[in-house]
């Protein structure tokens, strides 16, 4: 079943058609790869997806539901949780307040009542589990000045799950890892999955990507190239010489 | 005596000014260096009020709301501009104010407005009123910061791009910090009218905006008790000290920049520091 639609996208910033026509489906459980070279689109498209970018044309629906009109909280409020790029943690909390601010969502959805609630309790040991979930439960009480950058990755995705997203849209949550924490990154992917989140992510990490990801959509200059499961659209010579180049393909050949 | 009264009562209506503004600046992050316009825009409000035989509770309440609407206005613009320029707007809100209120004949001019009518509770009484509205704006103050909203504005002023990610209506918390830091604005002028009974344009004027993000941030910017206490300093000094009010701007304006520079977190912060190293001090004491 297809938990998100989209249709037709296009996006010009000036006279650059940054995505043109695009359009994918997330489906219920699925790990949906979104990969491309660099410039491919694939970052406009996420951002078109919650929000932070309008696109000049095409709907976003969510089950039925057209998202196009709605700011990015209200997006986020309907179940998509979102993972940036760049990690930006609130540096003035501990990683398990950061957390809890997602967590207690529900106390801070009307903004004049959150004043009348105190009660942070819960929130904080629901993000202890979070924290433990993604194996950084020992820094909960760190400021995150003090952790490495693979520990705020992973509190970054703790802090997406606490608001309980229908699905996950994470932008290379691998790209600055060592192998070893990507892969065990991955894994706590994979895990996620099982339990049944939907995920879509942007991944330059083609090892992982063909491990993890159940199906794959390959963008390239702000089109559509292929879309299928990883072994065939990895081998699919388009999509090759996208990636390395023109010219490739016909060398090997 | 009637002078210790009148400074107490002159330190509790800053309090309630600094206060005000540490709610949009200190607690939310939004830099705001016009907030004595809407001190000003309560201060007018309640006095012609009151000039026209309106209640003193009902001018005062009318002002707070005016300058809260107002609030909500130049709140508006800070959804879209944002940290410097929202100060160079900001800026602009104080001055014009000032235009206008120097130009307009039923505000009295330049010369403002004379003979507001006495509340009626005596100079000791209108101290008590002044020091009961301080206790319940640092009550609001201290219960903002313990609830979940003091939770979402420590968020925006960290990161609001990442408040929104978080399902934070950023927008509508920031709307509300200004909506209530300038009505609380508007009480602390309604106040300051009736306390001085005789306000002039320039008793808004930027250098008053200064004083009062001075207080802030000499304070620490966000704690309740650092603002207070620095505030308390602030606005008796220059009544003590001739020489300081005539140096104001360069006074504040250095003190400004030594905290900036030395302290980021005001005297909180500096207290804070200090706690922390003589806990380690004595720690250290202790195990040799």
């Amino acid at each position: 079943m297809s938990l998100l639609d989209i249709r037709n996208i296009s996006v010009r910033f000036g006279g650059v058609h940054a995505l043109e026509e695009v359009s994918l489906n997330l489906i219920q459980g699925e790990i949906l790869g979104l990969i491309g070279p660099n410039g491919a689109g694939k970052t406009t498209m996420l951002r078109v997806i919650t929000g932070v970018v309008r696109s000049n044309k095409g709907e976003i629906d969510l089950e039925g539901e057209l998202l196009n009109n709605l700011p990015i909280h209200a997006r986020v409020r309907k179940g998509l949780g979102f993972a940036q790029q760049l990690v930006r943690p609130f540096r003035e909390m501990t990683l398990v307040e950061n957390v809890a601010l997602a967590a207690g969502a529900k106390q801070t959805l009307h903004p004049w009542r959150s004043m009348f609630r105190v009660e942070r309790r819960e929130a904080l040991r629901e993000s202890l589990k979070w924290l433990a979930m993604v194996g950084i439960e020992d820094a909960a009480d760190s400021f995150p000045n003090a952790v490495p950058l693979g520990y705020l990755k992973r509190m970054e995705v703790a802090r997406v799950l606490a608001l309980r997203p229908r699905m996950l849209l994470l932008d290379e949550p691998l790209a600055g890892l060592n192998q070893v924490e990507a892969s065990a990154f991955a894994d706590i992917l994979v895990e996620l999955n099982r339990q049944g989140q939907t995920i879509l992510l942007i991944e330059h990490n083609l090892a992982e990507v063909r491990r993890i990801c159940s199906r794959l959509v390959v963008l390239d200059n702000g089109r559509k190239l292929a879309e299928g499961i990883p072994e065939t659209v990895l081998n699919q010579p388009s999509v090759l010489e996208a990636y390395i180049g023109q010219g490739t393909v016909h060398a090997e050949n | 005596m009637g002078y210790e009264i009148s400074l107490l009562t002159f330190m509790g209506i800053s309090i309630i000014g600094s206060l005000s503004l540490n709610l949009i600046t200190g607690f939310c992050g939004q830099v705001s260096l016009g907030h004595v316009a809407f001190v000003g825009i309560g201060a007018y409000t309640a006095s012609i009020l009151t000039k026209a035989d309106t209640p003193f509770f009902v001018a005062l309440l009318a002002g707070m709301l005016l300058a809260g609407t107002f609030g909500v206005m130049v709140g508006l613009a800070s959804l879209r501009v944002r940290h410097d320029f929202l100060a160079i707007t900001t800026m602009g809100v104080n001055f014009v104010f000032l235009g206008v209120v120097r130009e307009q004949e039923w505000l009295g001019g330049e010369l403002g407005i004379s003979s507001i009518p006495d509340p009626g509770f005596g100079k000791l009484g209108f101290l008590a009123l002044v020091l009961g509205c301080v206790i319940l704006v640092a009550l609001l103050s201290f219960q903002i910061r313990r609830s979940w909203m003091g939770y979402v504005f420590e968020a925006v002023s960290g990161d609001e791009d990442t408040a929104r990610m978080l399902g934070l209506d950023a927008s509508h918390y920031k709307l509300i910090a200004f909506a209530l830091g300038t009505a609380l604005a508007g009480l602390s002028g309604g106040l300051y009218a009736h306390h001085v009974r005789f306000i002039f344009p320039d008793s808004f004027a930027f250098v008053e905006s200064i004083t009062l993000l001075a207080m802030v941030v000499i304070g620490g910017n966000g704690s309740i008790l650092g603002v207070i206490l620095a505030s308390a300093l602030l606005s008796v000094l220059p009544q003590w000290f001739q020489f300081i009010g005539d140096y104001k701007l360069l006074l504040y304006g250095s003190l400004l920049f030594v905290v900036m520079r030395f302290s980021p977190g005001g005297l909180a912060g500096l207290a804070q520091n200090l706690f922390l190293k003589s806990k380690k001090y004595f720690a250290l004491k202790e195990n040799q």
